[in-house]
């Protein structure tokens, strides 16, 4: 018995969306991660629920609105629209957003509290030296929450491999397009497929360990250096 | 309008269980101490001073530059002052270098008052510590690092928020002198806020005494120092600090003579030589006063004198402020004596006296 060769376009196709996804979360937690930490207001605190939402909700739930969302009907139809398209459902761009969506609160929040744990001193130190916000925040704020950075992406990169109920909602399963790993296995156990399923799955328990010793080892290295 | 040489500074606002309400002006130059006790408001005034906290009340302006009114308000990063922290909070991700050259202007326009970078490795002795990370540096180097830091990004006004409290005795010990340095070498005014007075007496120019949030006194440092009207004068361990010059050196007993303003002194010490300076320190307690100069006694240092004013230090103790020489013109000296004394020699202001010292101590300039 030998895996299909198909195997290889699933990997691929896994891996680029988690790393275009992980590339995007980064770009959006930072801001989202920075106001949250710094912000007086008080209902920033429910900006931060809106985000840590996907935490709690069942992924068909999530998976339903995000349909609509990106649908014919929903604004992701008109985006569709500009380049031809009819609909952002079911295509790798609308897989990205949902991605995006349901992995937010797996990076905003160790990227949060690691803006949290600097405190204030750096940012007035940087102030004195005649540092504006804007480089006070590339220079010092970024590099010592780096352990915050490096955890959200390490999180937002290892949920997106291992998402599946999005997926199903949004993605279908269109080889080469939308279908990834976790809806492969899906596939081989609906057609009884062990053999091929456990391999897959393996793979993914090999995976996952992998991730979590990474992340164990960031924060550790982060202990070290902050003592 | 405003003085251009000078530091005018007012704040005003609620501060944690008091009302703040400090306001003073001060040369720009030298150093300045804002001395009072833990919470009564001096790190919030160096604070407000830096723009790191704003209290809508408040008016700052520096060498005629006016930094904060009740209109307009300069953000820290654009206030031209260098601020040392308790901590040194030393960017723990950069070298020792580039947290030197963080806050220094990339423009290489170097003019006579340029802060330059080896002056200041050598001023702080930092030429060993460039290429360490801040981790790796004692409590002292960090902080002398952190002055450094503070330094060359060429402030106009440096700010010192109790730098040496973090530190234990000896630590601070190693790093005053170069305070000292620092106020010998650059013409850059320093307000420096402390709890301490042995190190705002190594230091001090001028004095801010600040007490609840509110000022008590200001003005150039042995003047508040000395007044018996205020705390200072009165507390136990009032002293004052001299300046003197050896005059001469005995060798078979090992005693300096030294001249002061209006008088000598003659101290016990190893040799020195002729012409070398000291800061001789008079704690308040050890001296006595005297109608007659004593003939017999143990005491070497008795010098004519003139009461100018006294204070009552509490129920049973008095203050007298003199001043050396018979005519008074010396320099100040305080005296703390029991009331019965003061009463059954018949003191009053104004008459002439003779100090007995009892004992000075002695610090290098």
């Amino acid at each position: 018995m030998a895996l299909p060769h198909d195997i290889w376009v699933w990997i691929r196709l896994t891996i680029e969306l988690a790393a275009v996804t992980t590339i995007i979360l980064i770009i959006v937690s930072t801001p989202i991660a920075w106001w949250l930490s710094r912000s007086r207001r008080r209902w920033k605190e429910v900006v931060a629920t809106v985000v840590a939402l996907p935490l709690v909700l069942p992924p068909t739930v999530l998976g339903y609105y995000l349909l609509l969302l990106l649908g014919p009907g929903g604004p992701g139809g008109l985006i569709a629209g500009l380049w031809g398209g009819r609909t952002l459902a079911f295509t790798f761009e609308g897989l990205v957003i949902g991605s995006v969506a349901y992995s937010l609160p797996f990076v905003v929040q160790p990227i949060r509290n690691a803006f949290d744990a600097l405190g204030e001193r750096p940012l007035e130190v940087a102030a004195t030296l005649r540092a504006s916000p804007w480089r006070a925040f590339w220079t010092v704020a970024v590099p010592l929450a780096r352990p915050g950075f490096l955890t959200g992406a390490v999180l937002g990169f290892a949920h997106t491999v291992g998402e599946f109920g999005i997926v199903l909602m949004i993605g279908g399963n269109i080889p080469g397009q939308t279908k990834v790993l976790s809806v492969a296995i899906y596939d081989y156990v609906e057609t009884s497929q062990w053999f091929e399923a456990s391999v897959l799955s393996a793979g993914m328990v090999v995976f996952a360990f992998l991730v979590i010793l990474a992340m164990n080892l960031i924060d550790r290295r982060g202990v070290q250096s902050s003592a | 309008m405003t003085d251009a040489s000078k530091i005018d500074v007012s704040f005003r606002g609620a501060l944690g269980r008091f009302a703040l309400n400090v306001s003073f002006a001060v040369p720009a130059r030298g150093v300045t101490a804002l001395f009072g006790p833990s919470g009564c408001g001096k790190t919030t005034v160096l604070r407000c001073m830096a723009g790191l906290q704003r209290l809508a009340d408040g008016y700052c302006a520096v060498n005629g530059d006016v930094w904060q009114d009740h209109s307009s308000f300069r953000p820290a990063y654009k206030r031209p002052v260098g601020y040392v922290f308790q901590e040194a909070s030393l960017f723990p991700h950069l070298s020792v270098q580039r947290n030197l050259l963080y806050g220094a202007p990339e423009t290489r326009g170097i003019t006579a008052s340029t802060i330059r970078f080896d002056d200041v490795i050598d001023l702080l002795s930092l030429k060993g510590l460039l290429d360490r990370t801040p981790h790796k540096l004692s409590g002292g180097e960090r902080q002398r690092v952190a002055i450094g830091r503070a330094l060359l990004s060429q402030p106009r006004l440096l700010l010192m928020d109790e730098p040496l409290s973090a530190l234990d005795r000896q630590t601070k010990d190693e790093v005053l002198p170069f305070l000292e340095r620092l106020h010998a070498s650059l013409s850059l005014p320093i307000v420096y806020v402390s709890h301490d007075i042995a190190e705002v007496e190594r230091l001090a120019d001028h004095l801010v005494l600040i007490r609840a949030g509110a000022v008590i006194a200001s003005g150039a440092f042995d003047d508040v120092r000395s007044n018996p009207r205020l705390p200072l004068a009165l507390a136990n361990e009032a002293a004052v600090t001299l300046n003197a010059t050896v005059t001469s050196y005995d060798e078979r007993y090992g005693l300096a003579t030294m001249k002061v303003e209006g008088g000598h002194f003659v101290v016990p010490m190893p040799y020195t030589a002729s012409g070398s300076r000291h800061y001789l320190t008079v704690a308040a307690s050890n001296v006595s006063l005297a109608r007659e100069p004593a003939r017999a006694t143990t005491i070497l240092n008795i010098l004519p004198a003139r009461i100018m004013s006294t204070a009552a230090a509490n129920d049973y103790e008095t203050v007298v402020l003199l001043r050396l020489g018979a005519d008074g013109t010396g320099c100040r000296l305080l005296a703390r004596v029991t009331r019965r004394s003061w009463d059954d020699l018949g003191l009053v202001e104004d008459a002439g006296v003779f100090c007995q010292v009892k004992g000075v101590s002695l610090m290098s300039t």
